[in-house]
């Protein structure tokens, strides 16, 4: 265990500043401004950008916190979910497998109410070993009752950590949240980014207060216990309760951040680009939102009507706002950056859930595509977009189309 | 929809899984030479990997495939045709991992259907411990020594085939003793088990219990609360710490007494208690700090008090304990209260200690008080004892 002996430099900056970081280091400088107490490690590519970055503003006097490398991924989640429910603003992520080695300690979170923010640094899942970005490690916990939202620039992974911890601390959600960020693409790569002053973000951010679940020798209280099949519904009704009121609640947050920042993000679930008079749209998660921006851009200078709906927030799935934008389409593209093997259309998981989403909530039968695209880190080119858009403009126009199809792939 | 019938055993952890287990199995299979289906099973949230905890095994017999699985389409049943419990300790009331309080051992059997106790007690006497009811009920005993074994092993001591001799009797709509017998020469190959359980189900008698007859403790009640009103986090609020108390005689203040959960007591699991001789304690706080259960009051002249509410019965202290008979253990069948010893000690020191000393007298030997085996072949030794208390009756 780490703790800092040397004193805290002052923080006088009261100003905005900017500097060429990664993803990894703007979420490090985020957790500094959010004065986390806590922080466990364990290394693993691509989140341990992070840890290093942390590690350093502790070496370096900037930030004071309990910096604590564990033996694991399974203990660096567990220890950061006791130091939680003691009262503790806590840190971790990890990546791909190591994600999966802490399983059980991720299982357990949501139904103790611990508001734990974790990055997750996407990475395919072994085997074979690959570092490359897949979202199929995140979205292993999406129906355990964790928030989870993919960033796709420096900028965003920043002001959304602060977002995070707004969201995850407020007493009516106490749930941890995942801040996704695709391995690489947004880890690795440096960007200017607009830092807040550390007296912003504390009018942002209030004090992380546990209230009467703070485990304290003044609070006496005992923290999951065994029970028998008298309780477990009740339990799961009340991380329920939660759900139902997620979106609220993230909008709120959302728009106390535009008032103290001044920085917009509109709709907080969705951005949409170039979709005003669209025909047909892709729609998609993370940093794959390059190329397609860029090929919609081109499409349209062809005249094709092409639009783009990235997707923040995957839990809480906005359905209803999502079924409703999606709805004036005439046919959509979702291109999944993961895979649900066995799935109804043996579709991706984005893809799954938007059909559920407009099954309910939308006025119109448009087709939804599936695409399978840029696995294990594989490139999503321009022209693999242009091919997606393409055939999505076919199903729009009534010619039959392959409901999943895997693109950019050999063979 | 045919005929249905559901049979409870009671019987504690470990010790009688195995017995429990083999007992509803052999009920289904001896139904099933009537050409009846059947099933057996645990009650799935007990825990009877765990010592003594009382726990329920059930066997569900029917004519026919659709009213077997109308019984099959619950838990387990809320009412059945007979109980039988295992172990006359038992009596005293179950509390288990799997439902909340005390609850007395014939809850679930139907009005005027037959209790069945193994002990070597009276119908007089087991009625000092078990509840009253509203409903009349029929007891029968199965004389003999209460059958305990370990984990992995099992004490063939015909206590099985001498409990389906006597359903036979209180129950022949389930299995007629002919089915029992043909089941045990098939099945278990054993001609001389089939004479046991014709000698039980010869001998197997009853008595009426009237309503209102029997142990009047107040049971515990509950209400379980709403989602909305539960706390979240599953979190639940902590006991608090405890303090001194008064002495029930001399009115002074002194000692410790921890607070205790006032919803799970656990003393249904214990088949013995500790006698504690508050003369002879020298203090040492030995038995106080090895309690796994926090048992142990210090009273306002510095001894330990068991608190036989917490108390499972573990026998450690008397293990541990350095003083010679300074601690006991002695079987539960002996007592009929909760009451504390020390108050008694202190309400009149010479009475006490006579009872003490006639109480102490009954205790088993220590090799002998471990419900588990000891050397290979201890529970063989055991057997023809086992079944010559069984054929006096």
């Amino acid at each position: 265990m780490a703790t800092l002996t040397m004193p805290v430099k002052e923080q006088k900056k009261t100003y905005e500043q900017e500097a060429l970081i990664t993803g990894a280091e703007a979420i490090a400088i985020a957790c500094k401004l959010a004065n986390v107490d806590v922080v466990t490690a364990y290394p693993i590519r691509p989140y341990d950008t992070v840890m290093q970055y942390i590690s350093q503003l502790v070496a370096d006097g900037e930030m004071d916190c309990e910096y604590i490398v564990a033996e694991g991924e399974h203990s660096q989640f567990e220890i950061v979910k006791h130091a939680s429910i003691c009262g503790a603003r806590v840190f971790c992520g990890s990546s791909g497998v190591g994600w999966m080695y802490a399983m059980e300690a991720l299982t357990v979170t949501p139904a103790l109410r611990v508001p734990l923010v974790a990055m997750v640094g996407n990475r395919a899942l072994d085997d074979p070993g690959a570092f490359g970005v897949e979202h199929n490690d995140a979205l292993a916990v999406r129906d355990l009752g964790w928030l989870l939202t993919w960033v796709d620039s420096a900028q965003e992974a920043l002001d959304t950590a602060l977002i995070a911890y707004r969201v995850a601390e407020d007493r009516r959600m106490f749930v941890p949240l995942a801040l996704s960020c695709d391995g690489a693409f947004l880890t690795h790569s440096q960007a200017l980014v607009k830092i807040p002053a550390a007296e912003q973000v504390k009018k942002f951010l209030p004090r992380y207060n546990r209230g009467d679940l703070l485990l304290h020798p003044d609070n006496v209280i005992s923290v999951a216990p065994q029970v028998n099949e008298d309780w477990v519904m009740e339990i799961r009704r009340q991380n329920f309760a939660v759900t139902e009121i997620a979106c609220d609640v993230i909008r709120e947050v959302y728009a106390d951040f535009e008032r103290t920042f001044g920085r917009k993000y509109g709709n907080p679930f969705f951005e949409e680009y170039m979709t005003e008079d669209a025909e047909v749209v892709l729609l998609g998660m993370g940093t794959m939102s390059t190329p397609v921006r860029v090929a919609v851009r081109k499409l349209r200078e062809e005249g094709k009507k092409v639009g783009f709906v990235r997707l923040r927030w995957f839990r809480p799935f906005a359905g209803p706002e999502i079924a409703k934008c999606l709805e004036r389409f005439k046919a959509i593209g979702v291109i999944d950056r993961d895979f649900s093997f066995g799935s109804p259309n043996l579709s991706g998981v984005v893809a799954t859930e938007v059909r559920s989403a407009m099954y309910t909530g939308a006025a119109t039968r448009p087709p939804v595509l599936g695409f399978i695209c840029g696995l294990g880190g594989r490139e999503v080119t321009v022209p693999d977009v242009e091919k997606m858009a393409d055939n999505t403009f076919e199903a729009a126009k009534g010619n039959a189309q392959p409901l999943t199809q895997w693109i950019g792939l050999r063979g | 929809m045919g005929q249905l019938f559901a049979v409870e055993i009671i019987y504690r952890g470990v010790f009688q899984k195995t017995l429990a287990k083999n007992i509803t199995r052999d009920i289904v299979l001896a139904a099933h030479n009537q050409g009846k289906l059947g099933i057996s099973f645990g009650r799935y949230g007990d825990s009877p990997e765990r010592n003594g905890i009382p726990a329920k095994s059930f066997a569900i017999v029917a004519n026919d495939e659709q009213t077997l699985e109308a019984g099959m389409a619950q838990y387990e049943p809320k009412q059945v045709d007979l109980t039988v419990v295992l172990d006359d300790t038992l009596a005293k009331g179950a509390e288990s991992w799997a439902w909340y309080g005390l609850q007395p051992v014939h809850r679930a059997l139907k009005p005027g259907h037959t209790l069945i106790v193994v002990s070597l007690q009276d119908a007089p006497a087991l009625l000092q411990s078990i509840h009253r009811r509203e409903e009349p009920y029929k007891l029968g005993i199965v004389k003999g020594v209460t059958s305990f074994s370990g984990m992995w092993v099992y004490k063939d001591d015909h206590t099985d085939v001498r409990i389906l001799g006597a359903i036979a009797k209180a129950l022949p709509e389930v299995m007629s003793l002919e089915s029992v017998e043909k089941f045990i020469n098939e099945k278990l190959k054993n001609p001389l088990k089939a004479t046991s359980a014709r000698t039980a189900f010869e001998r197997f008698v009853t008595v009426d219990v009237k309503a209102g007859e029997g142990n009047p403790e107040e049971l515990f009640k509950f209400g379980l609360p709403r989602w909305e009103d539960m706390r979240c986090g599953v979190s639940i609020k902590g006991q608090a710490q405890g303090g001194p108390f008064a002495d029930p005689v001399t009115g002074k203040v002194g000692g410790f007494r921890p607070v205790r959960n006032e919803l799970f007591k656990k003393y249904s699991t214990r088949t013995q208690r500790p006698v504690v001789n508050f003369s002879t304690c020298t203090k040492c706080t030995l038995c106080w700090l090895n309690c796994p259960d926090a048992a142990f009051d210090v009273t306002t002249e510095g001894t330990y008090d068991t608190n036989l509410e917490a108390c499972c019965g573990c026998g450690i202290c008397e293990e541990i304990c350095p003083v010679k008979d300074c601690i006991t253990m002695v079987n539960e069948s002996e007592f009929h209260d909760n009451n504390s010893q020390w108050a008694a000690f202190e309400k009149d020191k010479n009475a006490y200690l006579k009872w003490l000393e006639t109480t102490i007298q009954k205790a088993e030997p220590i090799e002998k008080r471990s419900h588990g085996f000891r050397y290979r072949g201890q529970y063989q030794e055991q057997v023809p004892e086992a079944l010559e208390i069984a054929q006096k009756g």
